[in-house]
Formats: structure tokens, C-alpha cells, sequence
């Protein structure tokens, strides 16, 4: 049992949580993501590691609400439990002194290159971020950005603040202006890091992605997390979650992340029709 | 002694019909009555070959002997003397190729049904008020770590606090068993049985820590300085693939995603559970083994229209049970022998849509003994499918092996360790079942751990290594 010390929202339907799980606090590293369960009959949800605080046994991860998983876990409030809280897996982000890297986040992503950010400006690296948000109201952690890097860029699809277009647009710019760049990181959705992928390759930019496929034990057991990296077979829960942006088939993990939307829109209708539209349970009685 | 019944007495089953559509337990197990009038076959031979066949060494003789005079519950405390998992191996122990396949009465008649019986007396004595529980040695002060709480790690859990040492096992998912619990569907292993079992390991005194993955929340150094000796028992988690065309598409799932999915996050109950599982039409299972079958059986239940099993030899070769090959086709399962995928076709959106297969011959032996099979060629024909399970085997899981510096790993990724003692290159650290010797069997996994435990114990009084 994990509890919750903190909640915040951080943008509507992006929820942020810290939580008391000092062995996992001990051991994460930036990269590294952890397995929870909220209850009996829930999934295993993988979510990376946002923060940590070592000395105190905190955890932070930071959730978008998009199905019912999800949602259920936002019902939670501090004080609640989560019945298992399993971590740190998956590798750890390799950080050294690259001399310039471009730390590249889209939307919830943004939690996510947070700690890698941090790590990397702490090994002594020049650190350009660039964030990109679909609108002015959905951006986040501005402020924590900001301390990590010496330069902060922020785009809006609809240009409500900072710059308009993607983050594609702002990272081509930085290429154009003649900035050298000696490594990309990029999390986000999969087209995003996709296009950022695709951009750097001519330029022979060598670009990091995380890559966010279907999990269930996320300990090398199952296999469902198999995704392509230059040809081969790779299992983004051992052999991940980062890997080379030119090598990965973007194309298959986008496939590969629809098999169960029919289920996961028919879980989350039975969910919203019993408690979740009226926040009925209050937090955890009934849907626990 | 009366002349010997030579049939043995049958175990009444669900109707294949009816349990093809649940999950519950295929065979409903022997009546007290049943029971006495099996073990009454029971020749007690003085030298029993039974008891070589079993690699945990289970004194079969004394226990059926006891069931024959009724005398169930000093049946069970010899049963414990040697194997806390009775009822799981009285279930899916491969008997007629061990205990029974030894049996004196074999040779002309049937065999005595020694699994049956071990099913029958763990099950009787779950009924009763108090269970018998282990003598155990007085403390001795020392602490062991068993990493996974499969059948092996479960078989040195019990054996160590019987010696007296104390126990922790650490097991990375959040329910114990293993494959026991991820692994064999409920129609032939019950999760509550696992359950009962394993809390039988709790109550002789083994702490239990889930959600705790050894190789990344701590590593195996850690654990040395904690505890005087640790276990490795990690199993054989990482699916193999064929590494043909197609096999990432939409719908071809490894085995234990698919078997995971519906056992230990009871897809089975979606929506009532969380966890999804696509419930095919038309499912093909690749493969010849156990896993193979419970696999085919579960698309089954998820309401397949047409459960097929793929195997590239003949039905000879195949390495299932035969009464899991049995049970499988009373329930309807379609066998294409002799054909082998090599390439999945899948619609525009990624769905696989169909399985191309080859037809095969079989040559000379290979290397396991079998006959190779050849493909015969132009005999290239599809065969269409919604979804694929891949059941073709499993390899080490690398996690420790990749956090242990000093850890020696074979080839394919198994740990190094010495067959007589379980010991490893690194001093303190033990290993058994599945994550040395390869994908095997519950049993195998046992006789492992038992070993391994015994090792632990003159190591820990020693501390020779």
C-alpha cells in the first residue's frame, strides 16, 4: 500500500501526486518509470518518474486522465491508497556531458523530461527546452523548467502564448540559427517524437525517444511492449524505455497502441454512467 | 491382498461441453471413498520405484498407504514432510512420465493414480479446522532471501524455515505464485488453491514482500548485506518469438501476455476488471507444449468460435501432457500437425487477418531427440485468424543477471549454478528452476529448490562455500 501525501491539478485533466514510497524514492533515476495499481480489479499502469525527493521517500508522478484507469486514479485524494506501487524499472536516461542538448516535451510529457532535464544541466551541459502545449491553459511546470535550462522555448498550437506552431518549428529554428547540437531528447506523443525523429536525421543529430507502448508486468515477462528499433525486436520495459528516435518504426507503435480502444471507451462509459460524472464516490468508497 | 482392481479409479470430470465455456475446474477430485479404494491398488512395494520417479522425493508409499487404511491426516503429515505444494502438484505434476510412470502396477495395468491421491488429501485437509503444520528446527539465527515466489522459490521457503532459518521472499508482481498464478489458467490450477498454498509458506513463518523487484528496487548486493544467503528463483519470464514477418501486428500476443492477461489481471471479468484482452473469433496457437494448450483453451472460454493449435511435428512429438492434449480436444480444439507459420498477414490497419503456414515432413532426430520437421516445399496455404498466440517457449528473465556483477550467466541468459548444490559463481547466492535450467516444469522447479535449500542449510552452518 502506497499512500498519497500531495495532490495537485496541474492543467485540466493532468493531475499531479506525490507519494510515500521511500524504496523506489531511493533507487529511481531520470528515465526510469514506475507500475501502479489503484485496486483489485484495476491495471497495471505504467507511468514515468516526474520527482523525487530520496530523503524524505517521495515520489512524484504526474497522470493524464484519458480512460477509466486514469480517471479513477484523479478520484484519489491525500490520505487515499494505492494498492501496489512497483519501481523504479525500465533503464535509466544516459547522462553525461554532451555539451548542448535539447530537451524536447509535448503536453504531459513535460513531467516526464523534467528530472532527465535536470540531470542533464546538473552533468554541465548548455540545456535549450522547448515545451509545446496545444493551448495556453493546458501548459505546466514553466517555472521548474526553467531553473534547469538556460534557455526555455514555448510553443502553442493555437499561438494563445509563447510561440505559435509546434515543436518541431521552435527546435528547426534552434537547428537554423546555427546553434550546434549534440543530442535531442524527446517525450511526448508519438507523432511528436516522430517529427522531432524525423527532423534531426539529416541532420545527423543523435535524438533520444521514450517511447510509451502497452505494458502489463513492465518487467520483461509479457512482451506486449514490443516495439521495432532498427529492424529488431525490442521490449520497451527492459530494453527501454529510451531508445535511438532514427531507429524506432514509429508507425507500428501507433498501431500497436490502438488494440484495445473499443475496450477502454466501453470501460470508461461504465465508469462515467456509475460515479465518474457526478464525482460521486467522493474519492474512493465506490469505486474502490 | 485381494486380487487388484486393474483399471484405476476414474476422476469425474466437467462435461467438456459446459466447461468450455467457464473457467472453473475441469476434474472435481475423489470422494473419500474413491479415494481409499485407489490407494487400496497400492501394491506397497518394499523397494518403491515411484518415489525415484519424483524429483522431490515425496515417500509415496507411506501417504497412499495411510489414505488406504483412511487415515488422511497422518497422510498428509508425511506428504508435508517433503512438498508444501500438494495440491498444485497433485494438479499439474507431470505424473504419468514420473511417479506413475514408475509404478510397478504400470507395467501390466494401470498405474496407481498418485497425483490423483495427492490432489485428494491436500484437498481433504483444506476442508478441516486445522491444518498440519511443519516441525520445525529450533532458530538459527540466520537470515535467507528467496528472490520469486514460484515453485521454487516456495519449495526453498519451506524447506529453510524447517531448518530454522528465517525467511523473506521477494516476489515482483503483486500476487505470489508465479507462473503458478500468471501462468496456469484457473480451469486446471484454482487461484485460490496457490493461495492456500502459499499462505501455508506464511503461516510456517516466511515474510512476504510483493511489488518488489530485485534487480532494480534493490539488487542482489544489497540483499547480501541484509542476509547470509539468497535465492535466486526468478523462472523463465521472457517470451520467445519465431522472429518471422508479421509477428508484431495487431493480435499476435506472446502466451504470457495472453495467459497473463486472463489469470492474474482476470481479463476473463472485463469490464468487471480493468484489464482488456481481445476476445478473437478465430485464434491460432503456435506451439506443442502445456502452455500451448492452456492457452488454446483459454481463447476457448473467451468465446473463440475456432481454437486452433499449430504445431510444426506430429502429435508424438508434442511435448503437452496427454491428458492436457485430451482435455483439449474433448473440448474441441482443432490440431494442425506438421505445419509451421512463416508469415503473419494483417489488414491496413495492422490486424492480423491470417496466418501463412507451410506443411512439413519429419526428418532425422535433432539435437532434443525428436524428429526434425522439413518444410515440404509449394505447400505454402493460409489459414485465417483474428488473433495468434505465440506459445513456443520462454527465455531467462534478465534482470538480475543484468544488476548482479559477478553473477556467471550461460549463453541464453540462464544463471550458472551447480546442478548437486544450486550454488552459483557468487558466494552466498543460490539459484533454481526456470532461470537455470530453462522453461521446465512446477516439479522440476521443486526438486531444484529442495536441493538448493539443503545446500543454503550446510553452507549457513559451514559457511564453507
Amino acid at each position: 500500500m502506497t499512500t498519497i501525501l500531495k495532490k495537485e491539478i496541474v492543467a485540466p485533466g493532468i493531475k499531479r501526486f506525490e507519494l510515500s514510497a521511500p524504496d523506489v524514492a531511493r533507487k529511481a533515476r531520470p528515465g526510469q518509470f514506475v507500475v501502479l495499481r489503484v485496486n483489485e480489479q484495476g491495471e497495471r499502469i505504467p507511468l514515468t518518474v516526474a520527482d523525487l525527493r530520496p530523503d524524505d521517500g517521495v515520489v512524484v508522478i504526474v497522470f493524464q486522465e484519458v480512460g477509466k484507469s486514469t480517471r479513477l486514479l484523479g478520484t484519489l485524494e491525500p490520505g487515499d491508497t494505492i494498492l501496489d506501487f512497483i519501481g523504479p524499472l525500465g533503464r535509466a536516461s544516459e547522462i553525461e556531458k554532451f555539451g548542448t542538448v535539447v530537451c524536447v516535451a509535448g503536453g504531459v510529457g513535460t513531467p516526464e523530461i523534467y528530472p532527465v532535464a535536470r540531470a542533464l544541466k546538473q552533468a554541465g551541459n548548455h540545456v535549450i527546452s522547448i515545451l509545446g502545449f496545444r493551448s495556453i491553459g493546458l501548459r505546466m511546470m514553466e517555472q521548474e523548467m526553467t531553473a534547469v535550462s538556460d534557455e526555455l522555448i514555448v510553443t502553442t498550437d493555437d499561438g494563445s502564448y509563447g510561440t505559435r506552431g509546434f515543436v518541431t518549428d521552435a527546435l528547426r529554428a534552434v537547428i537554423e540559427r546555427g546553434t550546434k547540437i549534440d543530442r535531442v531528447f524527446a517525450v511526448g506523443p508519438v507523432i511528436m517524437m516522430k517529427m522531432v525523429s524525423k527532423l534531426t536525421e539529416p541532420y545527423r543529430i543523435a535524438t533520444v525517444v521514450s517511447l510509451n507502448p502497452i505494458m502489463l508486468d513492465a518487467t520483461g515477462m509479457c512482451g506486449v511492449c514490443r516495439v521495432e528499433v532498427g529492424g529488431e525486436t525490442k521490449l520497451a520495459c527492459v530494453d527501454g524505455p529510451e531508445f535511438d528516435g532514427h531507429k524506432v518504426d514509429f508507425d507500428l507503435l501507433m498501431k500497436r497502441l490502438k488494440v484495445y480502444l473499443p475496450e477502454e471507451k466501453r470501460s470508461l462509459e461504465l465508469f462515467e454512467a456509475e460515479c465518474g460524472r457526478s464525482g460521486c464516490c467522493g474519492g474512493t468508497t465506490r469505486c474502490q | 491382498m485381494a486380487k487388484v482392481n486393474p483399471k484405476r479409479t476414474p476422476m469425474r470430470e466437467q462435461n467438456p461441453k459446459v466447461r468450455a465455456h467457464n473457467f472453473d475446474e475441469v476434474p472435481y477430485g475423489y470422494t473419500p471413498e474413491e479415494a481409499i479404494a485407489e490407494a487400496q491398488r497400492c501394491l506397497q512395494c518394499r523397494k518403491p520405484s515411484c518415489v525415484k520417479g519424483c524429483p522431490v522425493e515425496v515417500d509415496i508409499p507411506g501417504f497412499v498407504g495411510r489414505i488406504a487404511e483412511g487415515a488422511f491426516l497422518e497422510a498428509m503429515k508425511i506428504m508435508k514432510r517433503t512438498n508444501v505444494l500438494p495440491a498444485i502438484c497433485g494438479r499439474v505434476c507431470p505424473q504419468e512420465t514420473q511417479c506413475e510412470g514408475e509404478c510397478v502396477l504400470g507395467k501390466k495395468m494401470e498405474p496407481v493414480a498418485i497425483g490423483n491421491l495427492e490432489r485428494f488429501i491436500a484437498d481433504w485437509e483444506a476442508e478441516q479446522k486445522e491444518c498440519v503444520m511443519c516441525e520445525k528446527l529450533p532458530p538459527t539465527g540466520k537470515k535467507v532471501a528467496v528472490v520469486g515466489s514460484g515453485p521454487a522459490g516456495l519449495t526453498v521457503a519451506g524447506d529453510c524455515l524447517k531448518l530454522g532459518h528465517e525467511v523473506v521472499i521477494f516476489e515482483a508482481l503483486h500476487k505470489p505464485g508465479g507462473v503458478l498464478v500468471y501462468g496456469i489458467p484457473e480451469f486446471r490450477l484454482p487461484k485460490a488453491i496457490v493461495q492456500r498454498e502459499v499462505q501455508f509458506v506464511c503461516d510456517t513463518g516466511a515474510r512476504l514482500v510483493l511489488d518488489y523487484v530485485v534487480g532494480k528496487t534493490r539488487t542482489v548486493d544489497e540483499l547480501l548485506a541484509d542476509f547470509d544467503a539468497v535465492f535466486i528463483g526468478t523462472g523463465a519470464g521472457r517470451p520467445w518469438f519465431m522472429g518471422i514477418p508479421g509477428e508484431n501486428a495487431l493480435g499476435v500476443y506472446s502466451a504470457n501476455e495472453y495467459l497473463t492477461r486472463s489469470n492474474l489481471m482476470k481479463a476473463y471479468r472485463f469490464p468487471e476488471y480493468d484489464t482488456p484482452i481481445v476476445r478473437g473469433r478465430q485464434v491460432a496457437t503456435i506451439g506443442g507444449g502445456n502452455v500451448a494448450m492452456d492457452s488454446a483453451r483459454t481463447a476457448l472460454r473467451l468465446g473463440a468460435e475456432r481454437s486452433m493449435v499449430i504445431y510444426r511435428r506430429s502429435r508424438e512429438e508434442m511435448p503437452a501432457r496427454a491428458a492436457e492434449v485430451h482435455h483439449a480436444e474433448e473440448e474441441g480444439i482443432e490440431f494442425h500437425f506438421l505445419t509451421n507459420p512463416v508469415r503473419y498477414v494483417t489488414d491496413e490497419e495492422g490486424w492480423v487477418r491470417a496466418v501463412e503456414c507451410l506443411r512439413m515432413e519429419l526428418g532425422e532426430p535433432d539435437a532434443s531427440g525428436r524428429r526434425r520437421p522439413v518444410p515440404v516445399e509449394g505447400s505454402e496455404h493460409r489459414i485465417p485468424v483474428d488473433t495468434v498466440v505465440v506459445a513456443i517457449g520462454n527465455g531467462p528473465n534478465p534482470l538480475i543477471p543484468q544488476t548482479t556483477p559477478g553473477l556467471e550467466v550461460a549463453k541464453r541468459g540462464t544463471i550458472v549454478a551447480d546442478p548437486l548444490t544450486g550454488r552459483t559463481s557468487k558466494r552466498g547466492v543460490f539459484a533454481g528452476g526456470d532461470i537455470v535450467i530453462g522453461a521446465a516444469t512446477v516439479i522440476l522447479a521443486m526438486g531444484a529448490g529442495r536441493i538448493a535449500a539443503k545446500s543454503i542449510d550446510d553452507y549457513l552452518k559451514t559457511g564453507i562455500w
